[in-house]
């Protein structure tokens, strides 16, 4: 069984491998349908092995798989391995993410049906699911890493697919530097767990933590710091930058220059929630550090809302989705401030799903706009774009949590569990994820009500050219708007019991604010009527409310509002300044330095003072030297003779 | 009874003699090379008076080959010293400058 | 008492002849008090029982080298204007210099050091006694290495003046030339000449 078993995770891993190899260096070989087929049907082994193996453990008991494959080294006593550690966490991580990749797979086929790199391009997305997995299923920290980087890799490929497009390589430069800030934290905290506890491997980890819990370590001298809470920092940097919350999270709105099946894989669905799934992964380590959980909860906070607002006034359709998605994993990270990790993992499924969906949709609603992205310039596509129109209504839906759509259960989940968490910083946690709602409802229905419904503000030549797309980008659509559907009404009750996640997800009982949810519990049918009755669902609807009057009944409104608070509207507009300060600050530092190094350090020290001088040192000694250099036999002779002088004086007078 | 020293001494004053004509001859070669064959005759009383006083006949094993060598250098030198004036039409030492730096 | 009179008669010529040596303005001259030097060196050579090396010397450096200088210098065209300018220029210097050097080192080697009460003289050895058999007893055993080394260096030696003084350049060089001589033809060295047969002179008996 065992050996079967790892077989099988095997062939998950290596089958979008495989496929990426295969359309990557035989691209030109197997063609464009060579391309897509096969990368598809790798991603569908994987899919549908996914799916088997999370059967197999939560609804069949199948024991949790947590071996070590192949060895790659032993360093003094530490292994460096590749393992597959498979439990109730990891299985849905892995169905999900070959989920919403393979839908992403097929939508590809319609969106980047024109464009010359579509075998790169399957190569690519295929290359980031093998990446994404070995990640997920991972169970030790080096493996963890090098999926990290892997999809960091691959997100960096992936935004910079139209290496033309100056704004594209930009944007794919300002994604993989941000990352690296976060990455750098990551690394330090996994040589911090190296360090403490001499393995790298989960299950050795989790064990010895709590041991470890009082010890305290001097990192400046003097200044003792828990073990745990520097640890769980570090990590949760390192989270910060993959999740993109504040003040890293400056590189997610930049990276929709990417194609949107991109957005929607890997900026919405899958890598931006590593961050997440890792944090939850360490719960047995973050339980342990209060301090930890209450800045994992006041950053998700900050982001949760802030980036809300800023959503409220972009123009461009996927950059409002993409701030939609900040925001959303900012509740996430609140959730598992919260200790709510089962409710954050909760919501990373849904919201794949929700998200995946809006982007796509906003990639159909581009397609048929003829690649542009300006909400301004749409309206009242519903007529000519039906199933679009329908599933994009879904998405929102779901993301604005109306009862009884996925999103409302893992959203509302969020918001009980921060209201019943008390940790430093959950008054303020809970006032922000309750005003995210609002928030949310808004700038949601902004966007839907600005694309498809109201005056059609397109040119005539759009206009008479408008159609529903193909069916391969319509069809992931639908089947995606499924799971946003029903998914919140199968989970929710597992979610709240603890039997989804099972013991892949400590909580201590101190902090199970999950298990206090459960006991008011009473089944899915009256946590909606709840939800009905319960503040967040009325914010939700006021915020529908405000978006259908200022963008469908009074359209005049919003620019008026615009001009009365121009500061505010600045502020916002400007995404709170943090690009022209990290433009300012680091870049223009970094340069700076750069120069003063260059021109002081290198140019000055190493080519003048060291290079350069000391063979003009060499040259001007030559040149004295050489007047020594007679040529005469007899200066030689002399020279000799006063030395042979010189040395017997010496023997004389010793 | 003559002492060591008294040979030492007198090869001391034939070996500054020798240095003495590299000195004051830095023009001509062939008093140079005469100089340092007077040098080596000096080295080589210093030897066979050592060997004698000290009663151990490798000293003159040495003069032996410090002859062979001396004969071997003063050929090849005179050798150079023809070759040099069949190049040069001269053997003045103070117009042979081309190591000049 | 004789031995030292004719140690000191020795030593004095031989200074003297090497002084001259190094001051003489006729390079012949020069060479012919070297010659002289090297005379009263081996008879010094003679007072310490170095029969062997004494005649070496006379035979190798007298006979050979000394020849060969005389040789050298008499088919050299050299201006001796030229070779003796700045001879009473550095003259003083020189002497000073030897001076102060011989004083030194007579303070290494002088009587404190190596006096007959330091270092006694030994008897001379008796009427059958071979300086030669005793060199030779030693050079062929102890030393035969050395010895072949310095036989080697002697055919070096030859080789390398012949070379030298043969020259590259030396038009009137003779020589064979063996890849001529191999590729030679019949025809360009045998001509057949037909003559009518001669008759005997009649007169002849």
């Amino acid at each position: 069984m065992a050996q079967n078993s790892q077989t099988m995770y095997l062939a998950i891993v290596l089958a979008p491998l495989f496929g990426a190899l295969l359309a990557g260096f035989g691209g030109k070989l197997i063609g464009r349908i060579g391309a897509h087929m096969v990368t598809i049907i790798g991603v569908a082994i994987a899919f549908g092995l996914s799916a088997l193996t999370f059967k197999g453990i939560v609804f069949d008991g199948a024991p949790i798989y947590d071996a070590t494959v192949y060895t790659w080294g032993v360093i003094e006593g530490v292994h460096l391995e590749v393992g597959f550690r498979i439990d109730e966490l990891s299985s849905l991580m892995m169905t999900v993410v070959t989920f919403i990749s393979l839908m992403v797979h097929i939508y590809t086929i319609g969106y980047m049906h024109d464009d010359p790199g579509y075998q790169r391009f399957f190569s690519y997305i295929s290359l980031f699911t093998f990446a994404m997995l070995t990640l997920v299923m991972s169970n030790n920290f080096l493996q963890l890493f090098f999926g990290w980087e892997a999809v960091g890799v691959m997100s960096y490929l992936l935004i910079g697919f139209w290496y033309q497009r100056e704004s594209a390589i930009y944007a794919n430069l300002k994604a993989f530097l941000v990352n690296r800030v976060g990455d750098f934290g990551f690394l330090l905290g996994i040589a911090a767990v190296l360090m403490y506890f001499g393995s790298l491997h989960y299950a050795t980890v989790f064990e010895t933590a709590p041991l470890l819990r009082d010890l305290t370590i001097q990192v400046f001298p003097g200044v003792n710091w828990s073990l745990m809470s520097v640890i769980c920092i570090l990590l949760f940097i390192g989270a910060m930058g993959k999740s993109a919350q504040m003040p890293l999270h400056v590189w997610l709105p930049d990276s929709m220059e990417g194609p949107t099946p991109i957005s929607a894989l890997i900026h919405a669905a899958t890598m931006v929630t590593a961050g997440i799934f890792m944090v939850a992964r360490m719960s047995p380590l973050f339980e342990l550090s209060e301090t930890a959980l209450s800045v994992v909860m006041v950053i998700g906070a900050i982001t949760a809302l802030a980036m809300g607002l800023v959503g409220i006034v972009q123009n461009d359709i996927k950059r409002v989705i993409a701030y939609s998605t900040l925001s959303q994993l900012g509740y996430m990270t609140v959730a598992l401030g919260a200790s709510a990790y089962a409710g954050a993992i909760f919501h990373l499924a849904t919201h794949a799903f929700f998200k995946a969906l809006l982007f796509l949709g906003a990639g159909s609603v581009i397609i048929a706009m003829h690649h542009d992205q300006d909400i301004r310039n749409m309206g009242g596509l519903r007529k000519y774009m039906p199933i679009t129109w329908l599933t994009a209504l879904i998405g929102s839906i779901a993301l604005i949590g109306f009862p009884g759509f996925s999103g409302f259960f893992s959203k509302d989940l969020i918001i009980e569990a921060v209201h019943h968490s008390g940790l430093p910083g959950s008054g303020f946690a809970y006032f922000s994820v309750l005003a995210g709602v609002f928030i949310t409802a808004l700038y949601s229905f902004r966007m839907y009500f600005l694309v498809f419904h109201g005056k059609e503000r397109m040119s005539a030549s759009v206009r008479s050219s408008l159609r529903e797309t193909r069916a391969v980008v319509t069809a992931p659509l639908i089947m995606l708007a499924i799971p946003s559907v029903i998914i919140g009404w199968l989970g929710i009750e597992s979610v709240l019991t603890g039997e989804l996640f099972g013991p892949s997800i400590a909580v201590l009982p101190g902090h199970d604010v999950l298990g206090a949810i459960a006991a008011d519990f009473h089944g899915a049918g009256s946590f909606v009527l709840h939800g009905i009755t319960g503040a967040p669902f009325v914010l939700a609807m006021a915020g529908v409310a405000v978006a259908w009057y200022l963008y469908l009944a009074r359209p005049e409104l919003p620019e008026r509002i615009k001009q009365s608070f121009g500061l505010l509207y600045n502020v916002l507009d400007q995404k709170y300044g943090f690009d022209r300060f990290n433009g300012f600050f680091f870049a223009g530092g970094a340069r700076g330095i750069g120069t003063v190094l260059w021109r002081g350090g290198d140019a000055a020290v190493i080519d003048g003072l060291l290079v350069n001088g000391s063979a003009r040192t060499v040259a001007w000694l030559a040149s004295v030297v050489r007047h020594l250099q007679s040529g005469f036999l007899f200066h030689y002779a002399l020279a000799m003779i006063l030395g042979l002088l010189l040395m017997i004086t010496w023997f004389v007078t010793l | 009874m003559i002492a060591l020293s008294d040979f030492l001494i007198l090869g001391a004053i034939m070996f500054c003699l020798g240095v003495a004509g590299i000195y004051i001859n830095r023009k001509n070669l062939i008093i140079l090379m005469m100089s340092l064959e007077l040098m080596l005759l000096a080295v080589n009383i210093n030897f066979v008076a050592f060997s004698h006083y000290l009663g151990d006949v490798a000293g003159q094993i040495f003069v032996f080959f410090i002859l062979t060598v001396a004969a071997a250098e003063a050929a090849i030198g005179l050798a150079i010293l023809v070759v040099l004036f069949r190049n040069r039409q001269t053997i003045n030492v103070g117009e042979l400058d081309s190591l000049k730096g | 008492m004789v031995e030292q009179l004719v140690f000191y008669a020795l030593s004095g010529i031989l200074v003297f002849a090497g002084s001259m040596v190094v001051t003489v303005r006729n390079p012949i001259h020069a060479a012919l008090f070297l010659v002289l030097s090297f005379f009263t060196t081996a008879g010094i050579w003679l007072l310490l029982d170095a029969e062997f090396l004494a005649m070496t010397l006379v035979l190798v450096y007298v006979g050979a080298v000394m020849v060969l200088f005389l040789f050298v210098i008499m088919m050299l065209d050299v201006n001796l204007v030229v070779l003796r300018e700045g001879f009473s220029r550095y003259l003083p210097v020189g002497i000073l210099i030897a001076v102060l050097l011989g004083l030194e080192l007579s303070m290494v080697v002088g009587a404190s050091q190596f006096g007959l009460d330091i270092v006694p003289a030994p008897a001379h050895h008796g009427a059958g006694y071979s300086n030669i058999e005793e060199l030779g007893s030693v050079l062929y055993t102890v030393y035969v290495y050395p010895f072949e080394i310095a036989s080697v260096l002697l055919l070096v030696a030859i080789v390398a003046a012949i070379a030298l003084s043969l020259g590259e350049h030396r038009k009137n060089r003779k020589g064979q030339r063996p890849e001529e001589q191999v590729a030679v033809n019949r025809k360009d060295r045998v001509r057949l000449v037909q003559m009518a047969a001669e008759r005997p002179d009649s007169d002849t008996p």
